[in-house]
C-alpha cells in the first residue's frame, strides 16, 4: 500500500521573484569597474581612516605615529640600509625553511594520499604532531641547536613541514578513483599513473598548500626573531619596540605585510599558467 | 570461445552482512560479437564489467580472454566508463594517444595512430581542444578513440551514452554499428536502455537482481540496423519481451525488500 497524498503545501507558499542585483550577486562575476572600485577601498579607505584619525585628533604619535611620520622613518632605516638588512635576513631565513619542508613534505604527502599502507604509518604522528604549535619547541629549539639560524630555520621547517604534507595528501585523496582505473586498463604501472596522472592533477593543490603554509611559514620567522636575533624583521619590531619608536614598528609591519602579500601573488600567477586546465569558470 | 565466464560469483561485505551482487554467472562470447547486458539499477552491471576489466577479482569463478584468465587490468581490454574519464590537463589528441605513451609507443606512431581514430570518431578538429571545451557526446567520443587506439580485444562500455540526449545518442549508436562493422572488435556492452541494446547487438543478457543472476539470454535477428527498424514488429517485438522481463525483475526486487 503506497500512502495516501501529503496536503497541500500551497498555502504557505508566498510568490516571489529574485530582484537583479549587481552589489550582491552569489558566486557571479560582477562587472571590472565595480570590482576595481572596491579593491581599491579596500585599500585607500583603512589609509583614509587612518590620517583623519591622526591630524584631527590629539592622539600621541607615540601611540600611533601618523602615515607621513611613518613614511620618514621608512626613509630613515632605508637610508641606513637597516632595513634591507633585516629584510634578507628574514627573507632568507624563510626561504631556506620553507624550501626543505616543501621538498620533503610534498612527496611525503603525495606518498600518503596514494598508498593507504603509507597514510596508516605516518598520519597519527603527523596529525599529532600538528597540533603541536611550532613555537611552543622554541625552548627545545635552543636547547638542541642553540642561537644561531639552525633553530630558527627548524622551527619554520616543523611549522610548515606537518601541516604541507597532510594538506597535499588531500588534495591527492581527491584525485577520481575512475581516472586512476582508467590509466591501469590504459596500461599503466602503478609508477606511471603516480607520476602521469596523480602527479599533475595534484599539481594545482600543491600549489595552494605551498601558498597556504608559507603565510605561515613568514609568521614563524617574525616569532623566532622576536626571541634572539641580531638582524630580521621581526627583531626590527622588537627593538623598535623597546624604544617606544612606534614609526619604525608600523613601518616593521607594513613591510612584512607587503612581502607575504607579494608571495602570495606571486603563487596565484604560478597556478593561474601552470595549470590552465584548472582555472575553469563554472 | 573468446571471452568466457564461467561461474562467477561476487560478494561484498558490508556492515549488514554480505552482500551477494552476481551469482552463477556464465556467458561465452565469440569474437567480433556486440552483446550487450541490461537490467535494472543496482543489479550489478558495472561489477560484472568491472571483473572482466580486471578492476576487482571474483570472490569465486574466472574471467578468461583467449583461454587466458584475467588476473588485472592490461590494454588488450579497452574501456569506456559510464562517468568521463578524459584527462583534464591534456588535450584531445594527447587523451588519446595517452595509453600508447604508457605502453612505450614512439611519438610518430602513437600520434599517427591518435589522429587516425579521431577522425574515425569525427573529432580532428578538436584535436587540440581541452575536455573541459567538449559536449558530454564528445567526451565520451574522445574516450572510445582513446580506448580503441589502444587497439584492444574487448571494448567495454559501461552506460556510455546514459547521460546523453536523444538525438546525440541515436548518433552515437550509429556510430558504434559502423565502428563495430568496420573494425570486427569485440564489444561488450551495458545498459538500462531495451531499445539501445536490441539495436546494437547480436546477444543481450538479462540481468536481475538481488542477487544479479542471467535470467535470461536473448539473440537479435534484425533483416537491418537502420533507424526505421526501430518502427518494425520484429523490433517492438525484441523490446517488449526485454520490458516485461525487467518489469517483472523489478517487481520481484520490490517484494524482497
Ligand atoms: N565496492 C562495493 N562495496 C559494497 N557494495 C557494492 C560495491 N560495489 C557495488 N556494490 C553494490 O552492488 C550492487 C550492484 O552495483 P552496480 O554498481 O554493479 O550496479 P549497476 O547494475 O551498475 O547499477 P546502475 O545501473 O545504477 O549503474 C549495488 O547494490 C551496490 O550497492
Ligand atoms: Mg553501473
Amino acid at each position: 500500500m503506497s500512502p495516501s497524498a501529503p496536503r497541500s503545501i500551497q498555502p504557505y507558499i508566498k510568490p516571489k521573484t529574485m530582484r537583479p542585483t549587481v552589489f550582491w550577486r552569489l558566486a557571479e562575476d560582477i562587472p571590472k569597474s565595480l570590482q576595481t572600485g572596491l579593491m581599491i577601498t579596500s585599500i585607500v579607505l583603512p589609509l583614509l581612516l587612518w590620517w583623519t584619525v591622526t591630524t584631527f585628533s590629539s592622539i600621541d604619535p607615540k601611540f600611533l605615529p601618523s602615515p607621513a611620520m611613518v613614511m620618514e622613518a621608512f626613509g630613515r632605516l632605508w637610508g641606513t640600509r637597516e632595513l634591507l638588512k633585516d629584510t634578507v635576513a628574514s627573507l632568507w631565513r624563510v626561504g631556506v625553511g620553507f624550501s626543505l619542508a616543501a621538498l620533503c613534505s610534498i612527496p611525503i604527502g603525495i606518498l600518503m594520499g596514494s598508498f593507504p599502507s603509507i597514510r596508516a604509518l605516518l598520519e597519527p604522528i603527523f596529525g599529532l604532531m600538528r597540533y603541536m604549535p611550532a613555537p611552543a619547541f622554541i625552548p627545545l629549539l635552543i636547547l638542541y641547536l642553540g642561537i644561531g639560524e639552525e633553530p630558527k630555520i627548524a622551527l619554520i621547517f616543523i611549522g610548515v613541514f606537518f601541516f604541507n604534507a597532510l594538506m597535499v595528501m588531500d588534495t591527492v585523496k581527491f584525485v577520481p578513483k575512475d581516472l586512476i582505473e582508467s590509466t591501469y586498463i590504459l596500461g599503466g604501472t602503478r609508477w606511471q599513473t603516480l607520476t602521469q596522472v596523480i602527479l599533475p592533477h595534484v599539481l594545482p593543490g600543491i600549489i595552494d598548500a605551498c601558498r597556504i603554509n608559507l603565510a605561515a611559514a613568514w609568521q614563524l620567522v617574525i616569532v623566532s626573531e622576536l626571541i634572539a636575533a641580531t638582524e630580521g624583521l621581526g627583531r626590527r619590531i622588537s627593538v623598535a619596540g623597546r624604544f617606544l619608536r612606534t614609526d619604525e614598528i608600523f613601518v616593521g609591519l607594513i613591510v612584512i605585510g607587503l612581502i607575504g602579500l607579494a608571495f602570495d601573488l606571486f603563487f596565484q600567477y604560478l597556478l593561474r599558467i601552470s595549470c590552465q586546465w584548472a582555472n575553469q569558470k563554472r | 570461445m573468446f571471452l568466457q565466464i564461467h561461474n562467477l560469483n561476487k560478494h561484498f561485505s558490508t556492515s549488514e552482512g554480505t552482500l551477494v551482487v552476481l551469482k552463477d554467472i556464465n556467458m561465452d562470447i565469440e569474437q567480433g560479437e556486440f552483446v550487450c547486458a541490461v537490467g535494472a539499477s543496482g543489479s550489478g552491471k558495472s561489477t560484472l564489467l568491472r571483473q572482466i576489466a580486471g578492476l576487482d577479482s571474483p570472490t569465486s569463478g574466472e574471467v578468461k580472454i583467449d583461454g587466458k584468465r584475467i588476473t588485472g587490468p592490461g590494454p588488450d581490454r579497452g574501456m569506456v566508463f559510464q562517468h568521463y574519464t578524459l584527462y583534464p590537463w591534456m588535450t584531445v589528441q594527447q587523451n588519446t594517444e595517452f595509453g600508447l605513451k604508457l605502453q612505450g609507443v614512439p611519438k610518430s606512431v602513437r600520434r599517427e595512430q591518435a589522429s587516425y581514430y579521431l577522425n574515425v570518431v569525427g573529432l580532428t578538429n578538436f584535436a587540440q581542444a581541452l575536455p573541459k571545451a567538449l559536449s558530454g557526446g564528445m567526451k565520451q567520443r574522445v574516450a572510445i578513440a582513446r580506448a580503441l587506439a589502444s587497439e584492444p580485444k574487448v571494448l567495454l562500455m559501461d552506460e556510455p551514452f546514459g547521460a546523453l540526449d536523444i538525438h546525440t545518442k541515436e548518433s552515437m549508436h550509429e556510430f558504434m554499428l559502423d565502428l563495430w562493422q568496420r573494425t570486427g572488435i569485440t564489444i561488450f556492452m551495458i545498459t538500462h536502455d531495451v531499445e539501445e541494446a536490441v539495436f546494437l547487438s547480436n546477444r543481450i543478457f538479462a540481468l536481475g537482481a538481488r542477487p544479479g543472476t542471467i535470467r535470461k539470454v536473448v539473440n537479435v535477428n534484425l533483416p537491418h540496423r537502420t533507424h526505421t527498424i526501430k518502427r518494425q514488429t520484429v523490433f517492438h517485438d525484441y523490446r517488449d519481451e526485454l520490458m516485461d522481463l525487467l518489469r517483472q525483475h523489478g517487481q520481484e526486487a520490490l517484494a524482497v525488500v
